[in-house]
């Protein structure tokens, strides 16, 4: 992808009213320059809009944690969330599947938009969406179920494979992409446990990717990791892309300039700066996002 | 100013005594409660042990009309007091089912009446000089001994010590059970599963938990009134029935399942919900297929827990009438059924020694029962602690 295609949003104005998504409002839904901070794509780009976010706002209670996030995510790119801790970015990644609805406090406010549906709106099932939106943790949580069941289980559940052999197929299929397949393929029977760390990380991606989302959600998917499983992570992000739309929250600002096409900058609830990772890491729009990046804070 | 070590190690000295003497004395208290429960199970044993023999002699039986219509005339004349009443009670019966038995005799063992095993168990008793002196002359030609009680395992309540036996009440302990699982484990665990997994957490949710806490605190026999107030007076159930003594227990044990299974409920790691609920789980999937297997083994060890505690409970038994006197075991839920230990509870009422030795017995049966229920609880732990 060409990273040229994203400019700031002076620009932005002008050039979505001919993108692909123009006929959806985006227009409208532009963010107000005083806000001035996110991006969104000119008619250059090929990618489609996955997820579309508009003026999104979260509390915990009476604590505003997310406050009018804008932004677009694009399919078949890796998109980085970072910032400071406690800025927001994995509160507003579990806003795109739902997950804070286990939170009883929670309240949300605005847009998050995909396929045309507002994830939020009352006829949306959180079941059908997480179907659609898969999700990694930063720690890895595989079943305590045979490695086999930790990769079959969704997708017999959502009952997308009926045969044993389809089913068997789905799991070769799953932990291949998902480069897990010739370390397992001899013991897939035993606990998904017994892996090591980055085994089970690529474990609870293949689980991920076996009910075949559009979007895939990784929070922080390698801080538990050692340096050598993150390499393997990130170069399998790297691949997924092609068949999946991912969006990871990390720390580490060089995982986020090694595997993110763009990138979202957060500080304290707000998103200050969304831009082509190549952009945002050689010539930021704003003073933040530059102090952040240069390690001025963090 | 830093100090020398010599100073610190002079101010040292009394923390260090001080250290020393709490390890002595929670040591002690350690040592103290297992020396009780030592001399409590030792006693027990040297006591109870006894009830497991029985005295047996060996007579002659003769087997006619005349024995038909007056039991006693089948043993000799003196050998007759020696032997149990019960004995000559089911003779007429059994000639009825046999009557190939008609006019034969048999030299065979029979019961021995109770001072008889009394006295061969060395304990006072009533037996008259020159009855002790046929027991020695028996005891000399090998016809008379302690042999294994089958009677204590095999029958009920008998007003004659050795018939007396546990099966009765063992039954009825089985039968009470099973009322009390079938009711509480359902409900117990539901309701732990509904106020872990669903449950908002508000007001109203926390009253209900406070009182489950307090419910778990109740003294049992307040648990009895209940019963014999709603089950029996207002829904009719019939009094010192299995039925009703189940129910009543599960009112008891409910609080404990409930407690037990939320606990094993709190300690899945939330990470799993999450997966779970991350691959498009339900609420109910997430519980069925992830919750639950792992956390399966601590419900179940509550649960045998709890049980084991009805188990050995008396006093709500008492208020629903089962302390019944129950000479022959019943199969049916609705007839008249004793306990274990409401058992114990009626032989310990009893005056004779003999009864003394079945209380210490059926203590030794109930604890069997119990110790093999919690050892079945912790097998069940660590079998499937974890379950893959």
């Amino acid at each position: 992808m060409n990273d040229t295609t994203l400019q700031n949003f002076q620009t932005a104005d002008e050039t979505s009213s001919t993108s692909p998504d123009a006929g959806r409002e985006s227009q409208s839904d532009a963010p107000t320059p005083d806000k001035g901070q996110p991006v969104t794509h000119n008619e250059n780009i090929e990618e489609n809009l996955s997820v579309r976010v508009r003026d999104l706002s979260l509390w915990y209670g009476n604590h505003q944690a997310l406050s009018d996030i804008n932004i677009d995510i694009f399919a078949n790119t890796v998109t980085a969330l970072i910032g400071p801790s406690g800025c927001g970015k994995s509160t507003f990644l579990r806003c795109l599947n739902r997950m804070n609805d286990l939170i009883n406090t929670v309240s949300i406010k605005g847009l998050v938009e995909m396929d045309g549906h507002d994830v939020n709106a009352r006829g949306m099932d959180e079941v059908a969406l997480r179907r659609r939106v898969g999700m990694v943790f930063q720690k890895p949580n595989p079943f305590p179920k045979s490695i086999y069941e930790n990769v079959a289980y969704a997708p017999r559940m959502h009952d997308m494979v009926s045969r044993k052999a389809d089913q068997d197929e789905l799991v070769e299929r799953a932990l291949r992409d998902a480069g897990l397949w010739n370390e397992v393929k001899d013991k897939l029977h035993e606990p998904g446990t017994s892996l090591s760390g980055g085994q089970q990380q690529r474990l609870c991606i293949a689980r991920a990717i076996a009910v075949q989302p559009d979007v895939i959600l990784m929070d922080e998917p390698t801080s538990a990791l050692d340096p050598i499983s993150t390499a393997t992570i990130e170069d399998l992000m790297d691949k997924l892309k092609q068949d999946f739309t991912i969006v990871t929250v990390t720390h580490n600002m060089q995982q986020a300039a090694r595997v993110a096409d763009y990138t979202a900058f957060f500080h304290l609830g707000e998103m200050i700066e969304y831009n082509a990772t190549k952009q945002m890491f050689s010539n930021p729009h704003t003073k933040k996002a530059e102090d952040y990046i240069t390690g001025r804070y963090g | 100013m830093s100090q020398s070590f010599e100073e610190i190690s002079a101010q040292l000295k009394k923390r260090h005594r001080r250290s020393a003497r709490m390890k002595w004395l929670t040591m002690g208290a350690l040592i103290l409660s297992a020396a009780f429960l030592v001399v409590f199970i030792s006693d027990m044993v040297v006591r109870g042990w006894p009830a497991f023999q029985q005295a047996q002699i060996q007579v002659d039986v003769t087997y006619n009309e005349q024995s038909k219509e007056i039991p006693l005339a089948a043993v000799s004349e003196e050998f007759r007091p020696l032997v149990s009443r019960g004995f000559f009670r089911i003779l007429p019966l059994r000639m009825e089912d046999n009557p190939a038995l008609m006019g034969t005799t048999k030299t065979q063992w029979v019961i021995a009446d109770s001072p008889v095993d009394q006295y061969l168990k060395g304990n006072k008793n009533e037996l008259s000089s020159s009855q002790r002196n046929v027991v020695d002359k028996l005891v000399k030609q090998g016809r008379a001994e302690l042999k294994f009680n089958t009677t204590f395992f095999t029958t009920g309540d008998s007003k004659m010590p050795e018939l007396a036996g546990i099966a009765a009440a063992a039954i009825g302990t089985m039968m009470t059970m099973l009322v009390t699982m079938a009711v509480c484990f359902p409900i117990g665990v539901m309701t732990a599963v509904y106020l872990e997994e669903f449950a908002p957490d508000n007001k109203l949710t926390q009253i209900i938990e406070i009182n489950i806490n307090n419910l778990a605190a109740v003294p049992s026999i307040l648990f009895g009134l209940l019963g014999l107030a709603i089950y029996i007076s207002f829904f009719g159930v019939p009094r010192s029935s299995p039925l009703v003594g189940g129910l009543t227990l599960a009112l008891m044990t409910l609080p404990v399942i409930i407690i037990s299974t939320r606990a094993a409920l709190r300690s899945v790691p939330d990470s799993i919900r999450h997966a779970a609920f991350g691959v498009g789980c339900s609420r109910w999937q997430v519980v069925r297929d992830h919750v639950l297997p792992v956390s399966l083994p601590g419900i179940l060890t509550g649960s045998i827990i709890g049980l084991a505690q009805a188990m050995g409970e008396t006093a709500p038994l008492i208020i629903v009438g089962m302390v019944a006197f129950i000479p022959e075991a019943s199969m049916t839920l609705t007839d008249a059924s004793t306990v274990m230990p409401a058992q114990i509870f009626t032989w310990a009422s009893q005056p004779e020694a003999a009864f003394a030795e079945k209380t210490a017995g059926g203590i030794l049966v109930l604890l069997a029962v119990l110790i093999f229920l919690n050892a079945l609880a912790v097998w069940l732990r660590n079998k499937f602690e974890r379950r893959w």
